[in-house]
């Protein structure tokens, strides 16, 4: 049994390896991904365009509008002269941000009154308006209490000091080059095991292979090995471009992110396998994956927070593997979480394994008998 | 109109195929006859058929030479060819989830026929090719045949002047095949159609009023299918044996007679074509067989001719013993149904196949042949029956049954991106053969099939007889009791035919029993025992001599076996 199985995997590899497409499918789009979700994918604000409308002139005001100017995260696109130009530069996306002074700005500051300084921002995009205005908060929150300390005032009851911990620079790189470990694993690792079943249905290779003495469990053992090995290999080179590339800190121990990596891998190849056994053409066996990636990745809180979504939509997160895997490299990469922290992850994740396999097995059974 | 349909002057044509230049047109110059009726275009796999047809259609640009169809150019003028030319490729592009009605309107706006004239087209063609009753069907779910029909109804939506047709009756029954014949003729009659039909069936290249014979991209002849057996007359002979069961010993020792051009089966007897005109009593000098002289056939002038022309001759033989011989019958069925849906597609069949005998599976398209095929090699679970394979039950032990048996499809089923050897080595330890043994039979594969030079080279890359070869090889090298052949020469020219059937009685001579479908029926003659099926259920069980009496009436007391199969299911349908 165990040579029959071993002679199929080796076939599978050959398959794979000998035909020039399915190599470069398998080596250069993650690549590519990780690529351009390392560098393109970003919540920092960086030389965001904004305008000023300064009604004051005042030292208090200049002293205000230099910080903005100074900040990595704005760039001084132009300075406004009368308010019926803002909603020009607005509308042509000029500027996202446009901040108006008012006119007794140092006055009223000097004479220890409230001041005030409006801000206009683009909303269209609500995340980068929400990013604009936590930047230019943190500004003006700076600005206070600096004016507070140089002129003796009492400063706000409250003082609020933020120190973020595991990204203490609050760095997005961070996040997503952790998520990309998760998502090309999956992409990956379907692609290659939701196709081999249906590419052998669509060549007419299926049923010669059927016809040998191979029992199905021995098909599908042969089948799930080769996209567990890509997928371990595909991870390996992810994580060591991540550390080495994109110096996201390796904190935890690869023990437990292997751990992680395995069962996760275990689940994905269910998923494809189940895939598999149901696609009769290599397009359905596509349409198939991909209708499985696109919600797994929207559901894993990948890019958006899972507690943000609609409670029935947040029970639904609880079937996707990706969602406890994003967890678990997260935990490991930036917190260094281990086994004891992270077991609330893992055992779900081997549940949906188990049940994946388990139905791909079934699956594969009941469709060639 | 005295101008022929179809010239060709100098034609060339090469095509790179990893890395590699092949010929397929190497100054090929011919004129069809003019006056319409149908040209047969026939030769050998690779003889440049197919490129010729997409020469003549202006889908290909010729390397050098010219080829003038109705008077135009048809590279220069390709869109006003192609609007005159009706051309129905090997594989017709019917959208399968359109109904036949969609097809045809779909073929007639993309041939831009006018919507006055649709009514009455769309009627005549319905009429010709009986596709009347199912214009609301969806084209997937038509039969072999009737695709056919409905690909040539929508290449003559928009009547053509010159209709080029690319092996349309290949995997078609000889029912259907007739069918399809019958509206080529109704076509050439009542429109004056010129015709260019290819075709690997030489019985059809017989009917044909001119042939020509291509072989390596260049003309061999040209002339009517009489001109091409007329110089046998006085060389073909039928020889029977006195011991009917010794009759592939016969063939081989005739087959390897100096003085013997072609040996093949026909019933208890074998054909041969002699070299040269001899007296039977001469040839027969030391084999105990009677000697009659017989008319020659367009196939012996085929053979005779490409032979001549110095087509690669005999082959080696390769010889399998059966390891296991299991007593009694090598495949028992009894009671053997399969329904789907519903619909009973086999039921209740019961025969047996005796070990070491060659039997054919034959019948019309949807007849449950293939069904039956896929259940007795263990693709298909029964729906209910008893079903026993070498001596095994497949529905306890179908992994232990399916490693006494081979399988070869018609469909070329083996990994096309891995070289000869690994396709041969996965196989081998998928049916658990290890280390040494592995070696020994890969040295056997590769000797047997004359292989070994192609050892490294692509599966998929092989030209198709060499793709068989490995097919063959595959199947073979955990030595079966049984080996199971699904339409294994569909499209394969005569020659290679003949080549392959050699191999197949070298293992039936070696013990192996060996299950066949095929819709040559000359092929059913090469059979030791045969069914024909219709509706799922048999029809007629026997040797092909007893099959062909069953079929006798007065006016032909003795029919051909495709006779035999037409009028066997037309009986059956009047009844």
């Amino acid at each position: 049994m165990g040579a029959r199985i071993l002679a199929l995997i080796v076939k599978e590899f050959l398959a794979l390896f000998r035909d020039k497409r399915s190599r470069f499918v398998i080596v250069v789009p993650p690549l590519i991904q990780l690529l351009v979700f390392g560098y393109a994918a970003t919540y920092d604000l960086d030389e965001a365009p904004f305008a000023v409308y300064d009604r004051d002139g005042g030292h208090a005001a200049r002293d205000l509008l230099a910080r903005f100017e100074g900040s990595p995260a704005f760039e001084l696109e132009r300075r406004i002269g009368s308010a019926g130009e803002i909603a020009g530069v607005i509308d042509a996306r000029e500027v996202l941000l446009v901040v108006q002074v008012d006119q007794r700005f140092t006055a009223d500051l000097a004479a220890g009154r409230q001041a005030k300084v409006q801000f206009l921002i683009d909303g269209r995009n609500s995340n980068t308006a929400q990013t604009v205005l936590d930047y230019a908060s943190q500004i003006v929150a700076g600005f206070n209490r600096d004016w507070a300390a140089a002129h003796g005032l009492q400063g706000p009851p409250v003082s609020l000091v933020t120190r973020a911990w595991y990204n203490p620079n609050l760095e997005s790189r961070w996040f997503f080059v952790t998520g990309l470990v998760g998502i090309l694993t999956l992409v990956v690792t379907m692609m290659v095991t939701a196709m081999s079943v249906a590419r052998e249905r669509e060549q007419g290779t299926f049923d010669q292979l059927l016809v040998t003495p191979l029992r199905p469990a021995e098909i599908l053992i042969g089948k799930a090995v080769p996209g567990l090995l890509i997928g371990l290999f595909e991870v390996s080179v992810v994580v060591l471009l991540a550390v080495v590339w994109f110096q996201v800190p390796l904190v935890g121990s690869l023990t437990v992110l292997y751990t992680g990596v395995v069962l996760f891998l275990f689940a994905a190849v269910g998923v494809g396998l189940m895939i598999s056994s149901l696609a009769v053409t290599l397009q359905q066996a596509l349409l198939g994956a991909f209708l499985f990636m696109v919600p797994a990745v929207i559901l894993s809180g990948f890019a958006t927070p899972i507690a943000n979504m609609p409670e029935p939509v947040q029970w639904l997160t609880l079937i996707d593997p990706l969602r406890y895997y994003l967890v678990i490299v997260r935990g490991v990469f930036l917190e260094g979480a281990g086994f004891g922290l992270l077991i609330h992850q893992m055992w779900p994740l081997a549940g949906i394994a188990l049940v994946t396999l388990v139905t791909a097995a079934w699956l594969f059974r009941h469709r060639m008998a | 109109m005295s101008v022929s349909p179809l010239i060709a002057e100098g034609l060339r044509k090469t095509f790179q195929s990893a890395g590699r230049t092949v010929t397929a047109l190497d100054g090929l110059s011919f004129a069809m006859v003019p006056g319409g009726g149908v040209t047969g275009l026939i030769g050998p796999d690779g003889a440049g058929k197919t490129t010729l047809m997409r020469l003549a259609a202006g889908l290909l640009v010729p390397d050098a030479g010219r080829i003038h169809c109705i008077g135009l150019d048809a590279t220069r003028e390709s869109l006003a060819v192609q609007a005159a030319v009706g051309y129905m490729p090997q594989r017709f592009g019917l959208y399968e989830d359109l109904t036949v009605q969609e097809n045809l309107e779909l073929y007639a706006d993309l041939q831009g026929l006018p919507p006055a004239e649709r009514g009455a087209r769309y009627a005549r063609l319905a009429e010709m090719t009986g596709l009347g009753p199912f214009v609301g069907r969806l084209a997937g779910r038509l039969s072999g045949g009737m695709k056919q029909k409905l690909g040539l109804a929508c290449t003559l939506v928009r009547p053509p002047r010159l209709l080029l047709l690319d092996e349309p009756t290949v995997g078609v029954d000889p029912v259907s095949r007739r069918e399809l014949w019958a509206i080529v003729y109704r076509l050439v009659d009542e429109e004056g159609l010129a015709v260019l039909l290819s075709t690997a069936y030489l019985d059809e290249a017989e009917r044909c009023s001119d042939v020509i014979l291509l072989d390596r991209g260049r003309l061999v002849d040209q002339g009517p299918p009489g001109a091409f057996s007329a110089p046998l007359r006085g060389r073909t002979f039928l020889v029977r044996g006195a011991d009917a069961s010794a009759r592939r010993a016969l063939q081989a020792r005739l087959a390897a007679h100096p003085g013997v051009l072609d040996a093949v089966l026909q019933g208890e007897a074998v054909r041969i074509v002699t070299t040269e005109a001899v007296a039977p009593d001469r040839l027969a000098s030391g084999i105990e067989a009677t000697c009659e002289a017989v008319s020659p056939r367009f196939e012996d002038g085929f053979v005779a001719r490409l032979k001549d022309a110095g087509a690669p001759g005999e082959l080696e033989l390769p010889r399998v013993d059966a390891l296991r011989r299991t007593p009694g019958d090598a495949i028992e069925v009894e009671g053997l149904t399969k329904r789907f849906d519903g619909f009973t597609a086999v039921d209740a069949l019961t025969f047996a196949v005796h070990a070491g005998e060659i039997f054919g599976l034959l019948g019309a398209n949807g007849a449950g042949k293939t069904t039956t095929f896929r259940m007795l090699c263990g693709l298909l679970p029964a729906s209910a029956g008893r079903l026993r394979v070498a001596g095994v039950d497949l529905r306890h032990a179908a992994a232990e049954a399916r490693g006494r048996i081979g399988y070869m499809s018609q469909r070329f089923s083996l990994y096309g991106n891995l070289s000869v050897r690994q396709n041969l080595e996965f196989f081998a330890r998928t049916y658990g053969l290890r280390g040494a043994r592995v070696r020994e039979r890969l040295a056997w594969a590769f000797a047997a099939f004359e292989l070994a030079e192609l050892a490294d080279a692509e599966a998929g890359a092989l030209p198709l007889g060499y793709r068989q070869r490995l097919a063959m090889a595959a199947a073979l090298l955990h030595e079966p009791d049984i080996l199971f052949l699904d339409e294994p020469t569909s499209g394969v020219d005569p020659l290679a035919r003949r080549e392959f059937w050699g191999r197949i009685y070298a293992l039936a001579e070696g013990g192996v029993t060996v299950l066949v479908t095929t819709h040559f029926m000359e092929e059913a003659e090469y059979c030791d025992r045969l069914v024909i099926m219709a509706a799922g259920a048999l029809l007629a069980i026997g040797t092909p001599s007893e099959v062909k009496a069953q079929a006798a009436r007065d006016g032909t007391p003795a029919p051909t076996m495709e006779e035999a199969f037409i009028r066997l299911i037309e009986r059956r349908e009047a009844a």
